[in-house]
Formats: structure tokens, sequence, C-alpha cells
């Protein structure tokens, strides 16, 4: 991740720019000027265009109420809101759920893949299946798994008794959060295999051969030297899974639909602003999700420069 | 070689996952799919369009696009063949889209589309609950069509007209029905449907539990229990047919009632009792197809159901008939009025070949071809009074079609219809799903009275 490498160290005493440098740096600007417009063009300007929606009554359907300046309003509702404060919840422990397991799982399968084996290759291939499949499509591929009636899972699991009868996953509130988590979990896990072994990839060989020489047993060679050496890679998997997971909408939507129990933060808010119609309300709970987000952001990176030090 | 443990237990996690990935392939075959053709589609074949020739003249070549009916039963194949016909009669190229099987997904499709002022829709599909919430952008057919419209029931035409203007046409009519097995009734000696909600709930327990012993599969009574707008059609009929009310009447909210309490705890008292513990993800289709697979003895469905189940491919052909819904001790049966209209968008750039595509599909000659091939309800009194059409959709037949209609509270709701259906089904699902209506129904009620102006 760029922003946890160090950057070049700045002299300390300010002195005058020559000519030469000056230069460069106009020419640097230049050349990045395409890219900053994009990024203007592709996220500030829609950014600023919701916070500014946020503080008005914008509807969905223009022309049939006005819109006009709410200043705090959407946000003192906001805060009231006790259906945005149980879809914050919801997500968090999805978030909580999925980021834990995805990343134990794909640590095991990325220290097997990474060590050699007959069939390695294969292997590696294989692996990505779920992560190559469309998320909708899967989700509704598990969906007709996890059916009380006519599902895969519920038959396999009477049949080998281990569930005394078929149970209705999906539909039962005490088992939603972890049907949807669990095809989170199988969807995602290679992914985070797949990023964690680029990581052990680079891990030299000759530390291992020296830890060998040491003495050292697998398992002190996997706490001295893997895990620290695997670190950056760690974070920039936990900082992709855990903003990915704050923002699920897809299985959710193809798994509950409307239903109020199992709303995330995405679901609440894509139901206000496209089905109730509300685009002022609906910016403002967007923008609270980025500054949720945002939190979990500057959390991972705080960790990140302490640990450093 | 140390390292072997670990890599045991990884390469059993890599080998479930494996399995996992390829018990994928397998999912596809654990959901019963009904390749059901209709009976008589060979038998009848879309009109000609009248008038052809001065059409023709007009708008030949033009380009509209119509979104039409999602892919749900048979629907779409009906718009198929009305367009060709269409298009093969006046030269106007029609491009058909089906809209999101989902009725609120379709909505949000038009309130984008509307919104962007877009001319890519011409003629679209319309709810009989959103005429309110978007007159704004609809095209008054009065001058075109006024005098059409007069063959049509005026209820529904006075439901089209926003402010004088008729801003859509009724297409077809719906209202919900029960669906019941003739041979089990038999089998179970039982002499007719169910008359009230209790007479059913104890013939589908005693029906279950008989069929059970041979088919694992069977439950008593499927419905649409999923959290969207289907949901608030089927929870208006319970409430209504024991006497609850409206959800709104006469612009006070009374959802909040002891009858309505009452009788939505008893619906879910018999959640995965009578009815599959997954019946509350189920929409029409997901009711329709363990129905047509025989493994269900009551369902409430829409008509368009009957044809499909009617059709070759049907476990269920020729066992099955239809009647009104269940009523409480103290009710009387109702139906929850469905229906979908078309109308023209405001924004579109070919008008008038837009308004001769309304004019034809929603004429005499094709809603009896909509109402013998696709089983649809004809929302034109003397179409539905015709006798072959009568004897395809057996609920024409007045002690069927002469049941009380309620309608839900959209002129209430106007433009807050979606959002006001959408704190009513969210609730009732709450019920459905183990919350006690007495904990619910209070909250949906403030919320449904802030809506209401």
């Amino acid at each position: 991740m760029s922003s946890v490498a160090t950057p070049a160290p700045t002299p300390r005493r300010r002195r005058r720019r020559s000519r030469l440098e000056r230069r460069k740096s106009r020419l640097a600007w230049l050349l990045l000027l395409p890219a900053l417009a994009v990024v203007a063009f592709v996220a500030i300007y829609p950014l600023g265009k919701t916070v500014y929606y946020s503080f008005t009554n914008q509807e969905f359907l223009a022309g049939i109420t006005p819109t006009k300046w709410v200043g705090l309003q959407n946000y003192r509702d906001l805060y009231h809101d006790s259906i945005f404060r149980s879809a914050i919840w919801e997500t968090i422990k999805f978030t909580l759920i999925t980021v834990s397991v995805e990343f134990a799982l794909g640590l095991v399968i990325a220290l097997v893949v990474n060590s050699n084996f007959k069939g390695r290759g294969p292997m590696r291939a294989v692996m990505l299946v779920p992560w190559a499949i469309p998320t909708v499509v899967a989700a509704q591929m598990w969906r007709w798994m996890l059916d009380d009636v006519f599902g895969v899972i519920n038959d396999a699991g009477v049949r080998l008794h281990i569930l005394s009868h078929a149970h209705a996953w999906i539909s039962q509130p005490s088992t939603a959060l972890g049907a949807v988590s669990a095809v989170d979990i199988w969807k995602t896990t290679p992914f985070v295999a797949l990023l964690l072994l680029a990581g052990l990839q680079v891990i030299p060989k000759e530390l291992y051969e020296a830890a060998d020489v040491d003495g050292a047993s697998k398992l002190q060679q996997f706490w001295r030297i893997t895990l620290p050496l695997l670190r950056p890679a760690i974070l920039v998997t936990l900082i992709f899974r855990t903003l990915d997971a704050l923002r699920v909408f897809d299985v959710f939507n193809v798994f509950f639909g409307n239903r109020p129990d199992t709303q995330t933060m995405a679901i609440y808010d894509q139901s206000t602003i496209v089905g109730d119609g509300h685009v002022g309300y609906g910016s403002a709970i967007s923008v609270a999700i980025f500054l949720i987000i945002g939190l979990f952001v500057v959390i991972y990176v705080t960790f990140v420069r302490v640990t450093d030090e | 070689m140390k390292h072997r443990a670990l890599l045991i237990v990884a390469g059993l996690v890599g080998a479930v996952t494996l399995a996992a990935s390829l018990s994928v392939a397998a999912a596809g075959t654990s959901r019963p799919t009904s390749h059901a053709t209709p009976a008589k589609s060979a038998a009848v074949a879309p009109p000609t369009v009248p008038n052809a020739a001065a059409i023709k003249a007009k708008y030949h070549g033009q380009k509209i696009t119509f979104v039409g009916d999602a892919a749900v039963g048979n629907s779409h194949v009906r718009d198929q063949k009305l367009v060709a016909r269409f298009s093969k009669d006046t030269g106007i190229k029609v491009t058909l889209e089906p809209h999101p099987a989902a009725s609120d997904a379709a909505y949000s499709q038009l309130a984008r589309n509307f919104s962007a002022k877009s001319s890519s829709i011409d003629v679209m599909m319309l709810d009989v609950v959103w005429p309110g919430a978007f007159s704004p952008y609809l095209v008054d057919l009065k001058p075109a069509l006024g005098k059409a419209a007069k063959l049509h029931a005026q209820g529904i035409i006075q439901n089209d007209t926003i402010g004088g203007k008729l801003i859509a046409m009724p297409w077809f009519g719906d209202f919900g029905i029960l669906y019941y097995r003739k041979d089990l009734l038999t089998k179970y000696g039982y002499s007719g449907p169910p008359k009230t909600w209790s007479q059913l709930f104890s013939m589908a327990k005693k029906i279950q539990d008989g069929e059970q012993k041979t088919n694992k599969n069977f439950y008593g009574f499927v419905f649409q229990g999923n959290s969207y707008e289907g949901l608030t059609c089927d929870a208006l009929e319970w409430v209504a047919s024991v006497g609850g009310g409206n959800f709104i009447d006469n612009g006070k909210v009374t959802i909040n009632n002891a009858k309505a309490r009452t009788i939505l705890d008893a619906m879910r008292s018999q959640i995965g009792k009578i009815t599959p513990q997954g019946v509350t993800s189920y929409t029409e289709e997901g009711a329709r197809l363990p129905f047509d697979n025989g493994d269900a003895a009551f369902m409430r469905n829409w008509p368009y159901a009957y044809s499909l189940s009617q059709a070759t491919g049907s476990a269920v052909k020729g066992k099955f008939a239809v009647t009104v819904l269940p009523h409480g001790a103290a009710g009387h049966s109702v139906g929850t009025v469905g229906g979908w209209q078309l109308g023209v968008s405001k924004y579109s750039k070919h008008r008038g070949a837009a308004i001769e595509l309304v004019r034809y599909l929603t004429s005499p000659a094709v809603q009896k071809f909509d109402a013998i091939f696709n089983t649809n309800v004809p929302t034109i009194p003397a179409v539905a009074r015709i006798p072959a059409v009568v004897r395809t959709n057996p609920y024409l037949t007045p002690a069927i079609a002469n049941v009380a209609r309620v309608t839900r509270p959209s002129k209430y709701l106007r433009q807050s219809y979606n959002e006001g259906s959408k704190d009513i089904y969210q609730g009732i699902s709450q019920i459905l799903t183990g919350t006690p209506a007495k904990n619910v129904l209070p909250s949906v009620a403030s919320k449904l009275q802030r809506l209401v102006k």
C-alpha cells in the first residue's frame, strides 16, 4: 500500500529551491494533471455532490416537491434513526465474522499452496474457482442450496444425521447472518489466500535456510520469520476485506431483499434513495457510511504507524 | 518433516473448499424447474392490428422501446408475440424489454428513468398503485384513447385518471384467489374448499400429515411471504377478510387493531406448521413452483398461475381448482386488486407511435387473446363475459369474480406509496418471522401516519 511506504526523507532545513528543481516540480504537476482530473471527475465530484445533497430534501422523482436546503436536519434524523443503528450493528457483525474467518482460512490455504507438493499448480488454479463466480450468481446458488425444502445442504445434513431436521437457514433470523456470512467466506477466502500467497513469495528462502541451520523449529520459523515479514501483505488484505465487507450489498440483496432484520448499511441506503425516493436523507446515510469506513481506515493506518516505530 | 502435519490440515481445508465449489454444479438441479408450456399457445394467435395501413403510413420505420412484463410465467412470451404482430403490421420497430420480476424493483427502474428525463423508454407497464407517483411524467392519453377507455371497467379508469388526465390505460386486472387440490380434498374426505381461515389451517394440516408419509417435501399452504410488495397484497387480504380494515381507511391509519393483530399472529403460528419454514422468502413463483410440482395442497396466487399450473408438464394439471380466499368467522372473502396499466413517457421521442402500441395492446381483441393465452383478467367487462374466455378462466365465473375487491392504500399515500408499502410489508415480515403483532403494528401505524397527508 502506497501510504504505508515511508516517504523520501525531506531535508530538515528549508532552503531556496534551484531553478532546475522548480522546473522539475512544474513538470511533475503537469504530468500528474490528467490523473488528478480523472480522480476529481470520478471521485471528488460525486462525493461532493453527495455531501451537498445530504443538506437538502432532494427527492428521487424530481419536480414533485421543490428541493430546498434543510441544514443539518437529515443528520439529526439519522442520529435518532433506530433502523440505521441496527444496520450499522448488523454490518459490523458481518464484517467481524467474515474478515476473521476469511483471514484464518486464507492464511492456511496460502501456506499450503506456497509449499512444495505434487499438483501445486492445479491446486492454485482450482482454489480460485469460487472467487471467479459473480457474487450474485454465487448467492443465488447458495440460496437454493440452503433452501429448507429442496436444498442440498439440508438433504445431506439430514441423511448424514448431522441435522435432526431441515432448517430454513435464510428465513430464520437466528441463522440468517451465519448463512450469508458462509457465502461470503466461501467466495472471498480464495482472494485473501491469493493476496497472502503473493506476500509469502517475496520472503527470501535464505532466511529459512539460516533458521534451519540455527535449529529453529518450523513453528518458530512461522512466528519469527513468516508472520513478521508477511505483515505488510496481511495489513493490505485486512484493509481490503474490511472495507469490502462494510459496504456489502449484493449477497444480502439476493438473500433477503428488503427484509427488515437483515439490512446492512448499504441495503438501507439503497432502499432509502431508490425505493423511498429520499435522495437527501439517503445522501446523509451515504456520508455516514463514508465516515464509518473512514474511521476503520484511520484505525488501521494508525496501527501500522504505531507498529512501524 | 514437521511441515507435513500443517500441510495435511491445510490440505483438508483446501479440499473442503474444492468440494464446495464442485457442489455448485449440483446446486442447479436441486430445485424443481417447470418447463411447462401453455396448452393453447399454438391454437391462439395474436390479433391483427386494426387500421394498420394508416398507422404504417404515418409512423413506419420509427423505433420505440416497450418495457413489458417480467419473465414470470408466460407473460414475456405473450409480449413477444404481440409486439412481433404489431411490428409486422405497422412497420414500427419495437424493442421489448422485460421489467424486473419484483414490482418494487420495476418501480425503481422507472423512477430512475423519469428522473433522468430519459427518452429510452417509450411505453411502460405500470402497477395499479403507481399512477399517483408517476403522473407528472406520463402523457395524457385522453385525446387519443378517451373513447376506447369507455370500454374498460370505470373503477380502473378512475384509478388511472389523475387531475383530469388519463395517464394510463388498463391492460389486465388481477385479484388474489385460492388454488386448491381437488384430488386431495376428496382423498381426505372434504366435500369442498375451506370457507374460513381456521378451516384452511386444519384441512392443510390433515392433508400435509397424510401426504408427508410418502412425500416429505409436501406442505399444506404456500403464499407470498417474502418481504416485498406481494406480502402487502397477501396481508391486506388476511386483515380485510376478518373485518380488520384496509390498513388505511378514509385517510385514517387503521392497521393496528385487535382483529388485524389476531389474524397476523395466527398466520405466524402456521409458519413451519402447515407451510414450509422458508415461505417467508417466497414470491409468486416461489409459491407456484412447489404447487405445480405437486408439493402443496393450497396456494394463494394471482390468476396468471392458472394457465401454467394447467399446462402440460405441470404435475397438478387437471387436479386443482380455484375459489375465493377464506375469511374470518366474522368477515367475508376479499381479493386484493392488482393489475397493470400501460403508459407513455412524456420524454418519448415517438409519442404517436407509442400511443398506437398502447391502443393495440389495450384493445378488446388483445384482451381476449391475453385472457385465453395467459389467463389474465380482462379489464373490459364485455371481454370477461365471452364464453371462451370464461371457460379458460374459471375465476371469471360470477361466484368468484364478484368477490369484494380490496385496494392497497395508494390513494392515501400517493408518491409515498412505495415507502408506506415497505413499512407495511417489513412489519408483516417481522411478525411472520417471530415477533408478536402487538410489538410491531404500533410502529408501522406511526410510520404510515407520517406519510398520510
